[in-house]
């Protein structure tokens, strides 16, 4: 296998590797990690769809789910409706599957962990205190000391899940949090049960290759009553040239239960285009309360356009019981073209649905996201606060659709999209749908488009405050909203990547 | 402190000279007033001295304690010492007051090398000048001049010069939309602040902000120059006589 991997090195052209290696010093989390690659061919076919599943040593029946989703890929067409323009993805050219070669052997412990993967999550900035635990170094101390981390990690490297921490902890309270491939092992039941049932296979183009070739993801399940007493998170990162990641993440939120999710995500400099088609079910049975909060960083592409993250996720949460409430949180600094819309099902009656959203567009990014919130259940309420920032030549476009079905009597939405521009050359648009099909429901629509004006950016100036710091503190301002639903720890983290994001966008 | 030399300011916007050879001088401890009618090219003088973009300076100097700030960005100029208290003060929708001021105040420390203030220290030392100018907490939490009163915003200009402590204050038209009681609030800010280092330059329509900040020198500004100079009484002449009336003898 390791062929393989020569050759894909060897298909580079040196002037591109120079040429990356130039821009380095652009994108602070432009590096790859030197850990040899265990590919499974290019291109996409059922082959490879049983190779897939056999590598991960699945059961019959997810063979068959797998199979049925690629048999529907292969008749379906590329969505042609979002406001982004990017060069013809080839299906064919992509690698479906590649793990860290060293992990050929499901790890039995952090200790197996190779060390230059923890030095990744050294450079990505993962906190001291769970690189500690990744490597597996102080889980005894843990045991004893009273000192309680308040993160658990699911890290995952490109395709396989090498590591996760807490696990005894969560245990203990009936918490599973794990890769879905282990779930897949361990609980199938509870996999089986719920794994398509938010974000059908049929569903649309990429969430349908998803289903086909999705290697790894998260799986949590919050048991009836419990609480989880620490925010749950996963880093995402592709790290392997032409590799698409293929996430799949379920979580499953039981009665009375509550848990808060975190993914975030960089990724390594790239001068060829990556796709990337992650998708998120999140399922709240009665009385659940889910907070899923992203900061997603993948590389954006370099100043003139070039390269960067295809980034099509589908994300969705099925607020099934009477009272659930699920609240989407993310921050898209990331990736040169960005297609997501985190969405609610508000099934149960009294459910809710909120989605707060900073999108950052900055060179030539393009970002197409929004999202749905469909009104099922009597008494249901959504909360959308969109905040989007447009840069340099980039094109941000907030996409919405809320959908007050007959029978969601007395339901109400509420929708606030901002829109603020840096400079005469980039673009906003907000495109957002209101269906209301009852008379007893209402919906609110609050829209702004503002400019950051020569005088305000002066006002600081003049107050001994420079450009790229008065920048990042209104533009701060101007996402406040939204940064304040983050969790805490991470909160402060994303202040600093949306200054990092602007960085050159005056001037 | 402040000397202007033949200065010359022409905004590129609409390609016209508003400031045609215009001379001052400034020492330190003194409080210069300038008056005019609208349209004379007041506030275009204290954007110019601050280096605001787009105002072109086509002739002259500007000097600062005896070296010229023409090169400098206007970041540099705030720190070399030159505050401005703005006509109209900018609104920065969910920038609270405080982290603003603190933002301003450690940037300006941080160029001079001096040692930031961290968030209690700065509390400390805001709490302390905030009183004097019957500035709140409520209000030092609010969004920086979001649905600020007019009085509210003069007086929370006037904080941020008591802050950051300037060498010269430039003060544009702080007595417009303000009541008798803020009048009083802000002109006793600004005297606490007087010091034989420190100067100031009052820009203003009318008279009254000078009887409760008395000034040293009174400047008659009318179309970019300086017409007629003189000490407090001048003011009261503009105010009983109007600028008509100085305009026709300058002609005379």
């Amino acid at each position: 296998m390791s062929n393989v991997y020569t050759e894909a090195k060897k298909g580079i052209d040196p002037g591109t590797i120079e040429s990356v290696n130039s821009l380095k010093e652009d994108y602070k989390y432009g590096f790859s990690t030197d850990i040899e690659m265990d590919y499974a061919p290019k291109g996409i076919s059922e082959e490879i769809v049983k190779l897939i599943s056999k590598k991960n040593l699945e059961p019959e029946w997810m063979l068959t789910w797998r199979l049925e989703a690629y048999q529907r890929w292969t008749k379906m067409f590329e969505p042609n409706w979002p406001m982004l323009k990017y060069k013809k993805i080839d299906y064919q050219d992509q690698y479906y599957y590649a793990k860290p070669k060293s992990l050929k052997e499901r790890p039995k412990s952090l200790a197996d962990v190779e060390p230059a993967l923890l030095e990744t999550y050294a450079k990505l900035g993962i906190p001291l205190k769970e690189q500690e635990f990744l490597a597996g170094v102080v889980g005894a101390e843990y045991a004893s000391a009273d000192v309680k981390p308040k993160v658990a990690v699911d890290a995952v490297f490109d395709s396989v899940s090498v590591g996760t921490t807490f696990k005894d902890e969560l245990a203990k309270l009936g918490i599973i949090f794990c890769s879905i491939s282990e779930a897949i092992h361990s609980y199938p039941e509870l996999v089986r049960k719920y794994i398509g049932t938010v974000v059908p296979r049929s569903d649309n183009y990429f969430a349908t290759l998803n289903s086909a070739v999705f290697s790894d993801g998260s799986f949590v399940y919050i048991p009836e009553g419990v609480k989880c007493p620490m925010e749950l998170s996963t880093y995402f990162r592709i790290n392997a040239e032409n590799t698409g990641q293929f996430e799949r993440t379920l979580i499953i939120a039981d009665k009375d239960s509550q848990v808060s999710y975190l993914e975030g995500c960089t990724a390594p400099m790239r001068d060829t285009n990556q796709l990337h088609a992650a998708v998120v079910e999140l399922v709240a049975l009665d009385n659940a309360d889910i907070k899923y909060s992203t900061v997603q960083n993948w590389y954006p592409g370099d100043k003139n356009g070039n390269g960067g993250i295809y980034n099509f996720v589908t994300k969705r949460a099925d607020c099934r019981g009477v009272r659930s409430k699920v609240m989407w949180t993310q921050i898209e600094t990331g990736s040169a073209v960005t297609w997501k819309y985190p969405s609610c099902i508000l099934r149960g009656d009294y459910s809710q649905g909120e989605f707060y959203s900073v999108a950052i567009a900055n060179n030539y990014q393009q970002a197409d996201t929004g999202t749905k919130m469909t009104h099922l259940g009597r008494g249901t309420r959504s909360r959308i606060v969109s905040k989007g920032i447009s840069a340099g030549k980039a094109q941000n476009t907030y996409r919405g659709l809320v959908n007050i079905h007959p029978k969601a009597l007395d339901s109400r939405n509420f929708t606030q999209c901002d829109s603020l521009l840096i400079g005469n050359k980039c673009g906003a648009h907000t495109v957002p749908y209101i269906e209301n099909k009852n008379s007893s429901s209402r919906t609110e629509h609050e829209a702004t488009t503002s400019k950051i004006d020569d005088d305000q950016l002066f006002y600081c100036l003049q107050r001994g405050i420079g450009e790229e710091d008065a920048v990042a503190l209104i533009v701060n301002g101007f996402c406040k909203e939204v940064l304040q639903a983050l969790p805490m720890e991470f909160a402060l983290e994303a202040q600093k990547l949306v200054a990092i994001s602007l960085e050159g966008s005056v001037g | 402190m402040l000397e202007i030399k033949d200065l010359k300011v022409k905004i590129s916007e609409v390609d016209k000279e508003i400031i045609q050879g215009f001379n001052l001088k400034i020492n330190p401890g003194e409080v210069h007033a300038i008056m005019g009618p609208n349209g004379s090219g007041k506030s275009t003088l204290s954007h110019a001295i601050c280096g605001k973009e787009g105002y072109e300076i086509t002739g002259g100097d500007i000097n600062l304690e005896g070296n010229s700030i023409l090169e400098l960005e206007a970041q540099d100029r705030a720190i070399k010492g030159i505050f401005l208290a703005f006509q109209y003060p900018l609104e920065i929708p969910g920038v609270g007051n405080l982290s603003f001021m603190r933002t301003a105040l450690n940037s300006q420390k941080k160029a001079r090398q001096e040692k930031e203030l961290n968030p209690a220290e700065f509390l400390k030392l805001v709490k302390n000048k905030a009183s004097d100018l019957s500035v709140d907490m409520e209000m030092l939490k609010r969004p920086l001049n979001v649905g600020f009163s007019g009085g509210e915003k003069k007086r929370n200009e006037i904080l941020q010069m008591a802050l950051l402590e300037p060498k010269l204050c430039i003060l544009d038209e702080t007595d417009s939309g303000l009541d008798v009681d803020a009048m009083r609030q802000v002109s006793q800010g600004v005297n606490a602040l007087r010091s034989p280092n420190r100067s100031f330059l009052i820009i203003t329509h009318y008279q009254r902000l000078l009887t409760h900040i008395k000034p040293d020198y009174v400047h008659i500004m009318v179309s970019g120059r300086i017409i007629k100079m003189g000490g407090p009484d001048l003011a009261l002449q503009v105010e009983e006589k109007g600028y008509g009336h100085l305009i026709a003898n300058q002609k005379n």
